[in-house]
Formats: structure tokens, sequence, C-alpha cells
């Protein structure tokens, strides 16, 4: 039996989370971001793009890389994937923010993994 | 224009329905002009693709990629169709219980009519599919009807689109304002985003003909009810044309319609008017 109830044991987590974790943390967000990125039923980023690690990638969208240099704000990374028909009405890429298929930390974690792409 | 405005309808959460359209949407007319349309609907495929026989755009991805054709051209040899072919010649000829057959109910006995459907029908003011057809032909002679979606209905669409392969699709829009009406609402039922992921089925099959998603490569929209109905490995079976519409809708987590529904009979209308001229090269075999 713990010493502690449940409530105070989440407190801790959401502690961790908010980045008290330092670079462990960065590490696994990076590894979240990219199982996130190639779960079929979550961003399927594969589908469409081609990313190191990945099988079977289509070739709807570009190659993912060298997203750092051309994307050195975070922010924007973000945005595209938010929701991409913000910047192009057009793009085939869905909105995975706006039709929440992805929530806010679960774009975050793949935008850690992007830019170590 | 009106349909440029885009909507955007529905509610948080739930499915939204964009009516946004995509940008090779060739029409720029407000009267609903199917003669134009045909036109550079084709016109956009064949100055896409230039190096694409015109009459090769019915065989959906194999048009698009030049290894993956001469797989196909290979397997042809022993089509896997053939199977769902014999049964649907023997179905076709077995008489109903009252004496009666499916030749009794169509034009030509049912043979090489394959390019006329679905046709508008004046009387029912709605499009009638070949589908749907042959199930009202069973229920008027007292037989219950085939699922939509796969084996008996496959067979007997394989079986009538073999009759009628190489003849060139000749759908008619009767002067008929609900004619007219069911042309524009197929289409703008192809072009609207729809579902969690957006997607129109334009989107697929017009953005993006030739382009893998995933291991698949996406078939372009001209042509592409010619070659129904069809085998699919990934089916381990036959599919008609509702299933292919249920499937591409449920696999972008769109929410399909039901088979033969007003609005698929509307986008098969759509979709085979302006493959107008092109051949029938049904049944078809898919990876
Ligand atoms: C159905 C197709 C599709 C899917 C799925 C998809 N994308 Fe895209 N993506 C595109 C297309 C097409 C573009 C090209 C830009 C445009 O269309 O606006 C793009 C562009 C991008 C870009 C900009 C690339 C650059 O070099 O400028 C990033 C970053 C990106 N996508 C990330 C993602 C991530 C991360 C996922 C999964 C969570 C994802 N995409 C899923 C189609 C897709
Ligand atoms: C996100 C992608 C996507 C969307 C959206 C989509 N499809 Fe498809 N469609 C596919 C894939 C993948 C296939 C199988 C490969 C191929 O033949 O194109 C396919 C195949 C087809 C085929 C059979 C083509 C052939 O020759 O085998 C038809 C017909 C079709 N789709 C119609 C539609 C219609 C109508 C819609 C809209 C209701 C639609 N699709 C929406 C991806 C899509």
């Amino acid at each position: 039996m713990t010493a502690f109830s449940r409530t105070p044991a989440l407190l801790l987590l959401l502690a961790f989370a908010a980045g008290l974790a330092g670079p462990a943390l960065a590490q696994s967000a990076v590894a979240e971001g990219q199982k996130l990125a190639f779960d079929r039923g979550k961003g399927n980023c594969l589908t469409c793009h081609v990313i190191k690690g990945g099988d079977l990638p289509g070739t709807i969208g570009p190659e993912l890389k060298d997203l750092k240099a051309k994307y050195p704000d975070r922010n924007e990374l973000s945005a595209i994937i938010f929701d991409e028909t913000k910047r192009n009405p057009q793009t085939m890429m869905p909105p995975f923010g706006r039709n929440r298929i992805l929530t806010e930390q679960e774009i975050s974690a793949i935008v850690d993994f992007l830019q170590t792409l | 224009m009106k349909a440029r405005s885009a909507l955007l309808l529905g509610s948080l959460g739930a499915a939204l329905v964009a009516f946004a359209l995509t940008s090779p949407r060739v029409v720029a007319a407000d009267k609903v002009d199917p003669v134009a349309d045909a036109k550079a609907f084709q016109n956009f495929f064949f100055q896409k693709f230039p190096n694409v026989k015109h009459e090769d755009f019915v065989n959906g991805p194999y048009s698009m990629n030049a290894d993956m054709k001469r797989q196909w051209q290979e397997k042809e040899e022993f089509p896997p169709y053939e199977f769902a072919l014999d049964a649907g010649k023997d179905m076709f000829t077995t008489p109903f219980k009252n004496g009666k057959t499916y030749a009794d109910c169509f034009p030509n006995g049912g043979i090489g009519i394959r390019q006329n459907y679905p046709y508008f029908d004046t009387k029912e003011g709605k499009v009638v599919t070949l589908e749907l057809a042959l199930n009202r032909c069973r229920e008027a002679n007292g037989e219950a009807p085939y699922s939509y979606v796969k084996d008996e209905m496959a067979s007997l669409t394989a079986y009538m689109a073999f009759t009628s392969r190489g003849k060139p699709m000749d759908i008619k829009i009767p002067d008929d304002p609900r004619a007219l009406a069911a042309f524009e609402n197929g289409k703008r039922y192809f072009y609207t985003r729809r579902g969690q992921m957006n997607f129109s089925c334009a989107s697929c099959h017009v953005q993006s003909p030739g382009e893998r998603i995933r291991a698949e490569i996406l078939a372009p929209a001209l042509g592409i009810l010619n070659a129904m109905p069809i085998y699919r490995s990934e089916w381990s079976g036959m599919g008609t044309t509702s299933r292919r519409f249920v499937t591409c809708n449920s696999q972008t987590r769109a929410v399909p319609l039901e088979p033969q529904a007003d609005e698929y009979r509307d986008v098969e209308y759509f979709l085979s008017y302006v493959a107008n001229g092109l051949p029938i090269s049904g049944p078809g075999a898919r990876p």
C-alpha cells in the first residue's frame, strides 16, 4: 500500500510533466512524438510523408526532414499540424488540432520529434 | 459562385462538413452545364497525365504506374474475377421461380448495356444504378434482394460489365430539371470535404491520383467507375461500386451512407457522366 492517496500522486505527475524532469522528459517526449506520428490511429503521418524510421510511407506530402532549419520557431510546426488549411486552404493534410484528432500535448510531442529530423 | 463562399457547417466535435472546394475544380459558371463540366474534367486529367492514353484511365491505379501495370497484365492471364464472372453468367441465365429471367427486365436482354448505367428515370425523378435495377428486377419477380456490396451482386454486375467491355460510357442527362439537380448534387458530394480527416472524394482522386497513400496508388477520378465491379486482394473477393464508396468513406473516418442512398446514386451519375466516351473495362482486378 502506498502512502500517497491518488490525488497527490497525480499532482506529482503533473509537476513532472510541467518540465521539472529536464532532459529525461525531452527524450521521452521525442519518443512519444514519434510513436504518435507513426500510429495509424493517431497522427498516421506516414500515410502521406516519408519520415526517417517509418515503413511504407505515402508520397502525397513532402519528406519530413531538416524541419528545424526550415521552421526555427516551433509554433510554426504546431500551427501546420493544428490546421494546415490556414496556410493552404486546398491542402490534403488533415487539421489534426482543429478536428481534435490530436490534443495540444500530442501535437507538442510530435513537434519535439519533428525537430530531431 | 455560390459554392465558393466556403461555409463551415457542422458543430464542434461532430464531423465538420466543409464546403470548401478543391483546387482542380474545373467549373466556373453558375449555371449547371454538364457538357462543359465533362469536357473540363477530362481535359484536367489529360493535361495532368499527358503520357496516359485516354482509354487507359479506366484502369484505375494501373494507369498511373508502369510497374504495376506490367504486374497486372501478367495477372490478367488468370484473372481473379473469373470465378465471379462464371457465377454471374449462371445466375443471369438461370430463371427465377416464376420462370422469368433478368433478361426480361433489361433492354437488349441485359447484354452489352453496362455503359448506359446509371440512368436518370424521369418517372421516378431519380438516378437508377445497375445494382438498383438488378434488385428491383429480383423483387418484381418475387425474389429477395441481394446485398449491394458483394458476392451475388458483384457477380451479376461483373457479367453485365463483361458483355459491355470496350463500349464507351454513354450516360444521358434528360431535359428535366431534376436530372440536372441530381448531377449537380453528385458533383457537390464529390467535392465536399467531410469527416474528421476533412477529405473530399476529390482530395484523393482529383488532387492526388498517382500518389501513394501508404502503399496504395490512388486511382484518377476520370473513368473510376468503368472497371466496376472489382476484385481486390485486400477484400479477398469482389466488391461493387457501393462497396467501394462505403469503404472510401469509412477508411477516411467519414460516416458512410447506406448503399444506394440518393447521394451515392447522384455521385455515381456525376462520375459516370464525366467519363462519357471512355470504354467499359469491368470487371477489374486490383492489388
Ligand atoms: C493526407 C495527407 C497528409 C497527412 C496524413 C499528413 N500530412 Fe503533412 N503535409 C501534407 C501535404 C500535402 C503537405 C504539403 C503542404 C500543403 O499541402 O500545404 C504537408 C506538409 C507538412 C509539413 C510542412 C513540410 C515542409 O517541408 O514545409 C509538415 C511539418 C507536416 N506536413 C507534418 C505532418 C505531420 C506531423 C503529420 C501527422 C501528424 C502529417 N503531416 C500528416 C499531407 C499530409
Ligand atoms: C483519403 C483517400 C480517399 C478518399 C477521401 C476517397 N478515396 Fe476512393 N480510394 C482510395 C484508395 C486508397 C483506393 C484504392 C486504390 C485505388 O484504386 O485508388 C480508392 C479507390 C476508389 C475507387 C476504385 C478505383 C479502382 O479503380 O479500383 C473508387 C470508385 C473510389 N475510390 C471512389 C471514391 C469516392 C466516390 C470517394 C468519396 C465518397 C472516395 N473514393 C474518397 C482513397 C480515397
